[in-house]
């Protein structure tokens, strides 16, 4: 409970209906997407423009409460779980789309916008918004740049990061911070606005962004390759992109997977199959017939069992079924889904899910691996349930050995889900104590008082590395 | 600091909810929000816990011992519209309808501080009038000597309806003409099919619908005959119990299954047809319904798996007759899905389907036609401001479609169509109607 001189206070500000904090409404802000975590804020509060955020910030900063930035709380690594209390700022009533600008193809937008909706309204226009996170019927702009979303376009078309190229934020202490604009070339002091993407709500509250905007493919094709062999799998990846060919979509689904998806969703996808590739390319109609054929080709010297090739929209959706319902079969499974998003150099896939099965085995979890093949972004799921401790505990300690693997493969504990809490303790091992440093002298600039999100992305304490040196 | 998430005690209702809530499907949800967008309560809102992923979550918290739930609590359970749009969209598959009533079902066990005629009004509606079909008859009855006598002009005229809340001013305008004669004594139990027979379909008949939509079930029996099935009306089925177990009556709910179930295992069908999306949802269910009672589980499977939709058989099974319309004008229709016939039955293609053959009729589909028109069982009774916004929103869309018909699937929907119309219709030219009814004016009959 907040003291009675601030909550006056913010209730000046946005009205006694949009300043809660009854047992209910503290009780729902408690929680995001992330499995197993759960912390009581002390109030709620529903800002509907840049002004009312700025004076939020000057009473919070004034009484020191905490302040946590939320969209749809769809994040998956405890982003928004209220650790330390305070109030929660949902963004949704800033929800608008400011201006489109034709001439210099950019979007400015309130964050609270829905990215499905927005995404929508650009395509009428005959524009393209390609970060395409699975999130996105759900997610808002705003907490897709706190996160710097992915998705499956990412390999070709980028993640939000490419697409952000000016905010408007409000910093710790109300102060209103304006970056970057619509030039598409802006050198101008440090790059705030980059800096800004993907801080996880710890350095200011989004309150504005200019969004780039590019012209939609004219075409498209899907295809889909299975193989016997998971190396042959990894090194058509890799030969895609050998050859200069960056397809638009190029995801991937392990044997576990495979097994699970088809018992859901009755595919008849053939069970010894150890990965399936799907592959889209678009763009212009002779250079997409190009590349599909060259990308056959490649699959088939690679010894691909079986590739498909859609000839219209409804066989390619037929291809798509697989991957698309990844999540739906996984997550029917067991009553706990955990999905983890370690990231490694793409010519590293095959040895990776490997390791991700051996470490499976040796915990004796099950951990089902699908994912952004193309740009190396996995999604080891473990399917599991919160009310047993004991294999919760096993399925914590397998996630550790994942993380470490992914870094001694030379890639990341996380690709696209963030820091958040889930993952802080093992931010060090893959910034190091410099790196580290280095972010923290960055917070202490923004957020000297620490009021911003606080408990994220930095770990009271990091974990203990265990190099597990396997000659 | 945030205040730890420490077990308290339960008070009396968190211990009802305990006994009453599925802990595997509380445990199911994990949060993911993909429900949000789906939900017309938070939609209209915005604010979290009016969205199916906030109720599970202070559900849960209350069973946790997070929360000690109160009236609030209770209210928030009751804001929700039961509309089931955010089991389709839910990648865990957990059975939100289910969890819903379970906590209704625990709130009506604890509420003891009912006023008395809401106490009255509850026990006469749920024990003394829709379990039996005689007395809904009587209102049937009752209703026609009001709609025919000139006792309505009279009451209009005195002005002594504007004695009554507004929502129920504005419903009595619309309400159709009642029956005091079902389709059982109209037309009689037992419809031999035209043509080789394909199966026998026992007519679910409803309750409400009998009594102020008979002509429905009358076509209904027509457009099924016609397509090549033999069908049989059981005279004493009764209320499909659906209002009840919305309103956390569910023994009352079980009971009326019980009955159904009998009568139609007795009349030997091959399908249960329905021709209410509200009912035909809750019929679906019966086998979860009675699944703790060990006597009844088995023949409550054996029914929920033939219970089908008529537009559903129709489309599956049937020999469907041609369709065409008859004046030379251009006619456009749009269709309003029924929530329990979409998202529970998950039939929403075959109604499309069938209205898309009529000769000469174009199809509009409207925006949103997915979301609940507000009616929602008996929520525009208890809660009509939000039934009332949503309604104003759905016929938005109803009017860009710019049709001559709104057609839909259950008898709830259509008068609240039917009201939305009257209330935000443009220029008196839609109407609204049911899918039978459109169908059968327009069928063409074997010789």
């Amino acid at each position: 409970m907040l003291q009675e001189e601030a909550r006056l206070e913010l209730k000046a500000i946005v009205g006694d209906k949009l300043f809660k904090d009854d047992p209910e409404s503290l009780v729902t802000h408690s929680y995001d997407g992330t499995p197993m975590l759960q912390a009581l804020p002390d109030a709620v509060i529903y800002p509907e423009n840049t002004n009312q955020v700025s004076d939020i910030m000057k009473v919070l900063h004034r009484y020191r409460i905490p302040v946590i930035g939320r969209g749809s709380g769809t994040n998956l690594s405890g982003g928004t779980v209220p650790v330390q209390g305070g109030v929660v700022m949902v963004m949704h009533r800033m929800s608008r789309i400011l201006e489109v600008d034709l001439d210099n193809l950019t979007a400015t937008v309130q964050p609270g916008l829905n990215t499905k909706e927005f995404i929508t309204y650009v395509e009428g226009l005959g524009l393209f918004y390609p970060p395409d996170p699975s999130s996105m019927a759900v997610s808002t702009i705003g907490g897709n740049i706190a996160e710097c979303s992915g998705g499956l376009r990412g390999l070709k078309y980028g993640t939000t990061k490419d697409y952000v190229i000016g905010l408007e934020a409000v910093l710790a202490n109300g102060d209103i911070l304006r970056t970057g604009g619509k030039s598409m070339k802006d050198v101008a002091g440090y790059d705030l606005t980059k800096l800004l993407v993907g801080s996880e709500g710890t350095l200011a509250i989004i309150t504005e962004a200019t969004l780039k905007l590019v012209p939609p493919p004219k075409y498209k094709k899907t295809m889909l390759a299975m193989y016997k062999d998971l190396y042959g799998a990894a090194r058509t990846v890799s030969k895609i992109i050998e050859q200069r060919i960056i397809p638009a979509t190029l995801e991937f689904l392990d044997n576990s997977t495979i097994r699970v998806v088809d018992d859901f969703a009755k595919l008849g996808l053939p069970l010894d199959m150890e990965a399936i590739l799907l592959i889209e390319q678009d763009g212009e109609v002779e250079s997409v017939e190009r590349d599909i054929a060259s990308i056959e080709a490649i699959c088939r010297a690679e010894n691909a069992e079986r590739v498909s090739i859609a000839e219209s929209q409804e066989e390619a959706l037929k291809l798509l079924t697989a991957r698309r319902s990844a999540f739906t079969a996984l997550a029917r499974l067991r009553p706990t889904t955990i999905l983890e998003d370690a990231t490694v150099p793409r010519s590293k896939i095959a040895d990776m899910v490997l390791e991700i099965n051996r470490i499976a085995q040796k915990h004796r979890v099950q951990i089902c691996t699908f994912g952004h093949a193309g740009d190396g972004n996995l999604h080891p799921t473990a399917t599991t349930d919160a009310r047993d401790a004991e294999e919760i505990h096993r399925v914590e300690a397998a996630f550790e050995e994942i993380f470490e693997a992914a870094i001694r493969l030379g890639g990341t504990i996380t690709g696209e889900h963030g820091v958040g809490l889930v993952k802080s303790p093992f931010l060090e091992w893959k910034v190091g104590s410099v790196g580290i440093e280095v972010m923290k002298s960055i917070k202490q600039a923004f957020d000297p008082l620490n009021l911003l999100n606080p408990g994220k992305v930095f770990a009271k304490e990091s974990r203990k590395r265990v190099v597990i040196n396997r000659g | 600091m945030a205040e730890p998430l420490t077990q308290t005690t339960l008070n009396p209702l968190a211990q009802k909810l305990r006994l009453r809530l599925d802990e595997d499907q509380l445990t199911n949800c994990m949060r993911c929000g993909f429900c949000l967008p789906a939900c017309p309560t938070f939609r209209e809102t915005g604010f979290e816990a009016e969205s199916p992923r906030g109720r599970i979550a202070l559900m849960k918290a209350a069973v946790d011992g997070i929360l000690a739930p109160d009236q609030a609590f209770e209210e928030q359970m009751h804001n929700c519209l039961g509309c089931r749009a955010c089991e389709p969209v839910c990648p865990a598959d957990v059975k939100y309808g289910q969890l819903i009533e379970q906590a209704r079902d625990a709130i009506e066990d604890h509420t003891v501080n009912h006023r008395w005629w809401v106490k009255l009004s509850r026990r006469a509606a749920f024990n003394f009038t829709f379990p039996h079909q005689n007395r809904m008859q009587w209102i049937g009855r009752s209703l026609r000597f009001y709609q025919k006598s000139g006792l309505r002009k009279v009451v209009r005229g005195a002005g002594i309806m504007k004695l009554f809340p507004k929502y129920m001013r504005e419903m009595e305008k619309i309400l159709p003409d009642a029956s005091s004669r079902g389709v059982v004594e109209q037309i009689g139990s037992r419809h031999a099919a035209k043509g080789e027979k394909i199966a026998t379909v026992g007519l679910f008949r409803g309750c409400i619908m009998d009594v102020l939509f008979t002509d429905t079930n009358i076509h209904t029996v027509e457009l099924l005959t016609e397509a090549g099935f033999e069908v049989v009306i059981p005279e004493t089925q009764n209320c499909c119990g659906a209002l009840h177990a919305h309103s956390g009556e569910a023994e009352g709910a079980r009971s009326l299954a019980r009955r159904n179930i009998r009568v139609f295992k007795e009349a030997g069908v091959d399908y249960i047809v329905s021709n209410a999306g509200g009912c035909g949802a809750i019929l679906t269910e019966y086998d979860h319904l009675l699944h703790e009672d060990a006597e009844w589980e088995q023949d409550a499977k054996w029914f929920a798996k033939r219970v089908i939709d008529v537009s559903d058989l129709l489309v599956s099974h049937g020999r469907v007759p041609s369709f065409a319309e008859s004046s030379a004008l251009p006619l456009r229709i749009t269709y309003q899905d029924s929530c329990h016939l979409r998202n529970v039955m998950r039939s929403s293609n075959a109604p499309r389907q069938l209205m898309s053959q009529v000769n000469g009729v174009e199809f509009v589909e409207m925006k949103e036609a997915d979301r609940c028109c507000g009616s929602a069982g008996i929520y525009n009774l208890t809660r009509p401001e939000m039934a009332g916004q949503l309604l104003e929103h759905k016929m938005e869309n109803a009017n860009a479609t710019d049709t001559h018909y709104l057609l839909t699937s259950n008898p709830g929907c259509l008068l609240q169509m039917k009201h939305g119309i009257e209330q935000h219709g443009q220029s008196g030219q839609m109407q609204a109607v049911h899918v039978v009814d459109f169908l059968y004016e327009r069928m063409k009959k074997q010789k």
